[in-house]
């Protein structure tokens, strides 16, 4: 049972990785918390459905829905984000809060409320290994989300457009003054962050289906993970997001089901209790 | 100069008169049931932002938990009335008392927690209670909810309530204008702007932040527990994340460390998805659009940009 438990807890917790690395992206460039995060998971997958649906190849249609989510995010930056920059830090939750809400009601008009399916990427038959069973698109999950988070890795140390993302998110009047464009990087941030929520809902629709309201608890977990690891560290983002899902796994297994949620959310309330800036956050100390 | 309200620190009772009248006047514009009905959400909601707008625009603290708060306070003195017999009028102090010793609880170690953590950690324990009122159906009757018994038997009609609603917000608004005004207030205001340097004049900032994150729950409960004697009725979603960020959204939107904009705020973002059903299908599109434009234009919110606007004008006549 324990492989299985294991098994679960990692397929979820991957996919919680790459919505926290996508929290993480936005954070570190422009220290918005992007509430509507969860939304470009939901366009992950609803966009490959319907494209799919409408008979484009699936790897098509997976393309499609990852370049319409990045689309939908250099917008978010363009039109509101970037706009309000001088707001404070709750306003700007209650802009990407309204984001959500727009882009959930959108879903509902552009598509409907009904809920999708994707075709799972290389059939449904389940694999034996140990004393579990996994899904191939189990194995896609985990290997998809392993490639993304290595790209990711060295699109921040080995690129330029990398390297502007970290100057700005350490320090945007040096970075300027540096020549690197700010607002290119914004957008850049929101655009990638899009990139990898999208990819994170094609992945897990196979699995766990989608619709227009998946985004809210998928962003809230998200969000979760990013603070478990210490917002603003990508590698606290991938640790938090597979403790996550670990503890969520082991929980519904051998305590309740129906009380999953709460052992994670309990659990994180006490590791921010005991170490409050996450796992892998930095100390902060504040500037007098 | 002295022309906007918050030049003058020893603010008269001239709002609170105003706000009185205005209350007493409004059921002259009142056709039917159905806009009594949205008066009392209305004043339900108000009460919620007036506390929470003491925690998050006097103390600069976020919770995007406080739904969590008003579901307790609903669902404790619907337990204790419904399932234990008791009273109305014990049943709600007791489950109040019961929320602010929870709170005071839950405030000591999380009010450690600064900005994002403090966010997800208050996330946290709403959506908790959201799931444990949810999944306890022998108590809470579960996702379905549960039905409450009347305040007393001789309450009832929308008229009425509206009358104890209005009775309760004003109090609300009148302890909240006070405790503004004392030392505690200032205090408070202190913080928000700079915690080491509030420390450094001697203030007590964890008390003080407790303090304030104990009264919002409070005020949070009290509209929780009246909501669900008058409406008869009491879900889950009435804990949940969402009416969580409903309320930061009204607080946020009238204007934080404006008690009269979170009042405003209230009504608007109550009054709002009421027209906007016209409009069904783009009703979410609609709010979500609200939302996002005024706070992009009006980063301070409706009331002090309008104070500031108004004071401009009275500059420019003169």
């Amino acid at each position: 049972m324990i492989e299985q438990y294991l098994l679960s807890g990692v397929t979820t917790g991957a996919i919680y990785a790459l919505v926290a690395l996508g929290f993480t992206i936005i954070y570190n460039a422009s220290h918005v918390i992007n509430f509507a995060q969860g939304e470009f998971v939901m366009i992950g997958g609803m966009a490959s459905a319907a494209f799919f649906e409408a008979g484009i190849p699936l790897p098509a249609a997976v393309a499609l829905s990852i370049a319409t989510a990045t689309l939908v995010g250099v917008l978010l930056e363009k039109l509101a984000v970037g706009p309000a920059r001088e707001a404070s830090v709750v306003t700007l939750i209650i802009i990407t809060i309204g984001a959500s809400i727009l882009l959930r009601g959108l879903a509902t008009l552009v598509w409907d409320k009904k809920i999708h399916r994707v075709p799972a990427f290389s059939g449904e038959t389940p694999i034996a290994l140990g004393g579990a069973t996994l899904l191939p698109q189990v194995l896609w999950v985990l290997g998809v989300s392993a490639v993304a988070v290595a790209l990711l890795a060295w699109f921040f140390r080995r690129t330029l457009t990398g390297k502007a993302i970290l100057a700005v998110s350490h320090n945007r009047l040096a970075a300027r003054l540096m020549g690197i464009s700010v607002r290119r990087v914004l957008a850049v941030s929101f655009g990638l962050s899009a990139a990898l929520g999208a990819l994170a809902g094609v992945l897990i629709a196979p699995i766990a289906f989608t619709s227009w309201d998946v985004g809210v608890m998928l962003g809230l977990k998200g969000f979760a993970a990013a603070i478990l690891g210490g917002l603003g560290s990508s590698a606290g983002a991938v640790l938090g997001g597979l403790a996550l899902g670990l503890i969520e796994a082991l929980g519904a297994g051998y305590l309740s089901s129906a009380y999953k949620d709460v052992f994670a959310f309990l659990i994180i309330v006490a590791a921010l209790v005991f170490l409050p800036n996450g796992l892998l956050g930095r100390r902060a100390a504040e500037r007098v | 100069m002295a022309s906007s309200a918050g030049a003058r620190p020893s603010a008269s009772r001239t709002p609170l008169l105003a706000l009185a009248i205005l209350i007493a006047a409004l059921p002259l514009a009142l056709p039917n049931n159905y806009t009594y009905e949205i008066a009392i959400l209305v004043g339900l909601n108000a009460i919620v932002c007036v506390g929470l707008n003491l925690l998050i625009g006097y103390a600069g603290q976020i919770s995007l938990g406080h739904a969590g708060f008003f579901g307790l306070g609903a669902y404790g003195s619907a337990i204790l009335a419904a399932r234990g017999g008791w009273p109305a009028s014990i049943s709600i102090p007791v489950s109040l008392i019961g929320v602010a010793l929870l709170a005071w609880a839950i405030g000591r170690p999380i009010l450690r927690l600064k900005g994002h953590a403090l966010a997800m950690a208050t996330l946290g324990f709403g959506i908790i209670v959201s799931i444990v009122l949810a999944t306890e159906d022998r108590y809470t009757g579960g996702p379905d909810g549960m039905a409450v018994p009347p305040l007393a038997s001789f309450i009832s009609g929308e008229k009425t309530w509206y009358w104890i609603v209005a009775a309760a917000l004003i109090a609300a608004v009148w302890l909240a204008r006070n405790l503004i005004e004392s030392p505690r207030g200032r205090a408070l205001r202190a913080l928000h702007g700079s915690e080491v340097a509030a420390g450094a004049l001697g203030i007590d900032a964890a008390a003080h932040k407790l303090s304030a994150f104990v009264i919002s729950a409070l005020f949070a409960a009290a509209a929780g527990a009246l909501s669900a004697h008058y409406a008869g009725f009491i879900t889950p979603g009435k804990a949940s994340f969402l009416h969580s960020i409903e309320l930061v959204t009204m607080v946020v939107f009238g204007g934080m460390a404006s008690t009269f904009g979170a009042v405003v705020g209230a009504a608007v973002l109550t009054t709002l998805p009421q027209l906007l059903t016209v409009f069904k299908e783009y009703e979410m599109v609609l709010l979500g659009a609200v939302m996002m434009l005024t706070m992009i234009f009006m980063p301070r919110g409706l009331v002090p940009t309008l104070e500031r606007a108004f004071a401009a004008a009275r500059q420019i006549s003169r």
